[in-house]
């Protein structure tokens, strides 16, 4: 009896009760977890020239990011946020990512991107309004090549893509970035995105930080191959770089953006990283996950592990470091003081921007609004 | 002898639950599948322990897809199965829309009736949660202009208890939109005595002056409305629609000819809203007994505002109240 028919007559096992996939992927890493310098081939080319300053400069994104993501979640608890996405661990990812970016380049996030944000220069209070329920967007998306956060998941990829779509066929040499979760692989849009992209050789760089899960879901629920390979049936190269090293994270990310300038069109890079807290601030993550698996990340801290490498390398003196402790504080003040004071939207907000032309039915409804708000102003004034 | 009834208090949330619950024991072709509905229970909690009493094969956690949820649905119906799917939130069907409109919608005329499509997509709509976008969108007219779905709303636990039966029962697809300000509403749950069919209207308070119409969300706020009309002397009837499409418009008829008047509330916008399909209907129907026209309270043409300011833009007692007098005052 041949292995095939056995398996056949046997029940099917759940797809979910299997482990992860056994094949051990390949994991760039520059810089390992107790922050020993390591050498690869591909790799270190891109980060060859880097200077002491410029990792302190990576150092000071990654803690500044941090000190403004926990500014918002402790906001959020204190009512003055209505919802908090937290990014807390993917500090490595999206610096690294950020950093490798030229200005000229375009961004398109999900909800979660506050390092990338702060990166483009987007004033970090400027991404806490739609949180707070002020408006559904922020900022220009124009003012800093950063598009507006996407909470349909997957859509933006898309734009992504004709974005860079244009950016080809208008012969300039920038590229175009797409974030996006592990669990977003799995919507049509991404796969869409993938074929067009591939077809039309866009400039653009698929970024998927695989925090290891979508709400509840962990990536087996999505995958049966490690996510970067899924590249290759598509017909562009995929890299799996360890999300939290912030060294390897930028160097993939210049390699990729390097192809895209170059004409040779889009690139997965999947960062293995992790979402160390709740999914946002509405969710209870001890439903779904052990407290063990947290705790074996944390051992893999972003931070943590370029500090020790800034320190063994005598990169940074304490000074150094005590200065962006006073500088940390006094950014998560500045963010406590603007969201306090961000004043609620006009009301007529409401009919603001519904078309860029007129449109007779919003005009009609503007000035009934308008009247019915004037009905209050007479009878309390009566 | 007396009969034992079973009065069971519980949140609309919960009642869900243990519909769910029990159409999973009754019948082993029933599934529940969707994003976060096994270890979570879902994001509101519907599902809850569902996955722990019925196994993962009757309770999947399906990958991030809305388009695969319900496509994939409609093949597990071909097959035999009743598939009750969840959508996380309303703005997050549209990547379904496609299969929902093109394939679930058209399957049972296509096959010149041989395939039956017990489809069941639930889907936690509405707003005054205070959320981010996209998530308190009320898109029912979009699935009511449909042809071969069913739409429906239940406002209160016993009819969410009941409505999910009915529609896991049905041979037809049922969008069943849950009003997720409502869930955490508790309500008396008769499990034992069957209530009106699916699709049947409810006058859930009698009056004589005006008629409001309602569904999901909005009833509970027209029954507060009528609570202040009536401090000033005016009574209202409420009538609960329970059922989107097909509508009851006999019901909302007879009620009409005894008030004359009928205010439409609901929060989608009103334009080319349901409220529109039901003052059409009824001005034809009721032409000679209407003493004023048909008014509709409902959203603006407009994207949902941020939270901030959902209380401006959905219907609240005083905007109602407002329409109230109005229709009064013909
Ligand atoms: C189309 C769509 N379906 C469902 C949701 C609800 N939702 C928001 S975030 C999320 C999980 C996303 O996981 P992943 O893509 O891995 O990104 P992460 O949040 O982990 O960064 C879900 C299901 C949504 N926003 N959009």
């Amino acid at each position: 009896m041949t292995v095939e028919s056995t398996a056949a007559r046997k029940p099917r096992r759940s797809a979910g009760t299997r482990k992860s996939p056994s094949t051990k992927p390949e994991l760039v890493q520059l810089l390992t977890p107790e922050g020993k310098r390591v050498k690869n081939a591909e790799y270190d080319k891109y980060v060859a020239d880097i200077t002491p300053e410029e990792l302190r400069g990576l150092y000071r994104d990654m803690v500044l990011t941090r000190r403004f993501d926990a500014e918002a979640t402790s906001l959020q608890r204190q009512g003055e946020l209505g919802l908090w996405a937290s990014l807390l661990g993917q500090e490595a990812a999206q610096i690294g990512s950020g950093r490798a970016l030229r200005d000229d380049d375009y961004v398109f996030p999900t909800y979660r991107e506050h390092g990338v944000a702060w990166c483009r220069g987007v004033d970090p209070t400027n991404l806490l309004g739609m949180f707070r329920g002020v408006n559904n967007g922020g900022w220009d998306p124009n003012g800093n090549n950063f598009h507006l956060y996407t909470i349909v998941i997957g859509s933006q990829t898309l734009h992504a893509t004709g974005y860079a779509m244009g950016v080809a066929k208008d012969g300039a040499d920038s590229a175009v970035i797409a974030y996006f979760g592990d669990g977003a692989s799995s919507q049509g849009d991404v796969a869409e995105s993938f074929t067009f992209s591939a077809v039309y050789n866009a400039p653009v760089v698929f970024f998927c930080q695989n925090n290891q899960w979508a709400i509840s879901e962990p990536t087996e629920r999505q995958t049966r191959v490690p996510l970067y390979q899924r590249a290759q049936g598509f017909g562009f190269p995929g890299v799996r770089v360890d999300g939290n090293d912030v060294l390897a994270s930028l160097a993939v990310t210049k390699w990729a953006l390097e192809r895209a300038r170059g004409g040779e069109g889009p690139t997965l890079v999947e960062a293995y990283t992790y979402r160390m807290g709740a999914h946002t601030t509405s969710d209870d993550p001890s439903k779904y996950r052990a407290d063990e698996e947290r705790e074996a990340w944390e051992a893999k801290d972003p931070i943590l592990r370029l500090r020790r490498y800034l320190e063994a390398s005598n990169h940074a003196d304490e000074g150094f470091f005590a200065e962006l402790e006073t500088e940390s504080e006094a950014l998560g003040k500045r963010v406590r003081e603007a969201v306090r004071a961000m004043p609620d939207p006009d009301r007529f907000a409401i009919f603001e921007h519904a078309y860029a032309d007129g449109h007779a039915l919003v005009d009609e409804e503007r000035a009934g609004f308008a009247a019915y708000q004037a009905s209050f102003a007479d009878g309390e004034g009566a | 002898m007396a009969e034992t009834v079973t009065f069971k208090n519980m949140a609309l949330a919960k009642a869900i639950n243990e519909s769910l619950r029990r159409a999973l024991d009754a019948d082993p072709k029933v599934l529940v599948m969707g994003e976060d509905v096994g270890k979570l229970g879902g994001v509101f909690r519907v599902t809850d322990g569902l996955q722990k009493d019925f196994g993962e094969s009757r309770v999947v956690d399906t990958p991030l897809a809305e388009s695969g949820i319900v496509g994939t649905a409609i093949g597990l119906a071909l097959r035999g199965y009743r598939p009750v799917v969840e959508i996380q939130f309303d703005g997050f069907v549209f990547p379904a829309y496609d299969q929902i409109v093109t394939q679930l919608a058209k399957m049972h005329a296509r096959s010149l009736g041989k395939v039956k499509m017990p489809v069941v997509v639930r889907i936690p709509y509405g707003g005054g949660i205070g959320a981010v976008e996209h998530h308190s969108e009320s898109p029912e007219s979009l699935f009511a202009h449909v042809a071969g779905l069913k739409v429906v709303s239940p406002s209160n636990a016993s009819d969410a208890y009941w409505m999910m039966q009915q529609a896991i029962q049905s041979d037809d697809p049922v969008i069943f939109f849950e009003p997720k300000r409502r869930y955490w509403d508790k309500g008396d749950v008769n499990t034992e005595a069957i209530p009106g069919p699916l699709h049947k209207a409810q006058v859930v308070r009698e009056g004589t002056d005006l008629t409001l119409v309602a569904y999901g969300p909005m009833v509970k706020l027209c029954q507060e409305v009528a609570n202040a009309a009536a401090e000033e002397g005016r009574s209202l009837e409420v009538v609960d629609l329970r059922s989107i499409s097909p509508l009851d418009f006999d019901a909302i008829q007879a009620s009409v000819e005894k008030t004359r008047r009928l205010v439409v509330v609901h929060e989608a916008p009103v334009f080319f809203g349901s409220g529109a399909e039901i003052a059409a209907r009824i001005t034809e129907r009721c032409f000679y007994h209407l003493e004023a026209p048909v008014l509709r309270v409902g959203g603006y043409h407009a994207p949902y505002p941020p939270a901030r300011l959902e209380d401006e833009y959905l219907p609240g007692l005083d905007r109602v109240l407002d329409a109230v007098d109005r229709s009064l005052a013909y």
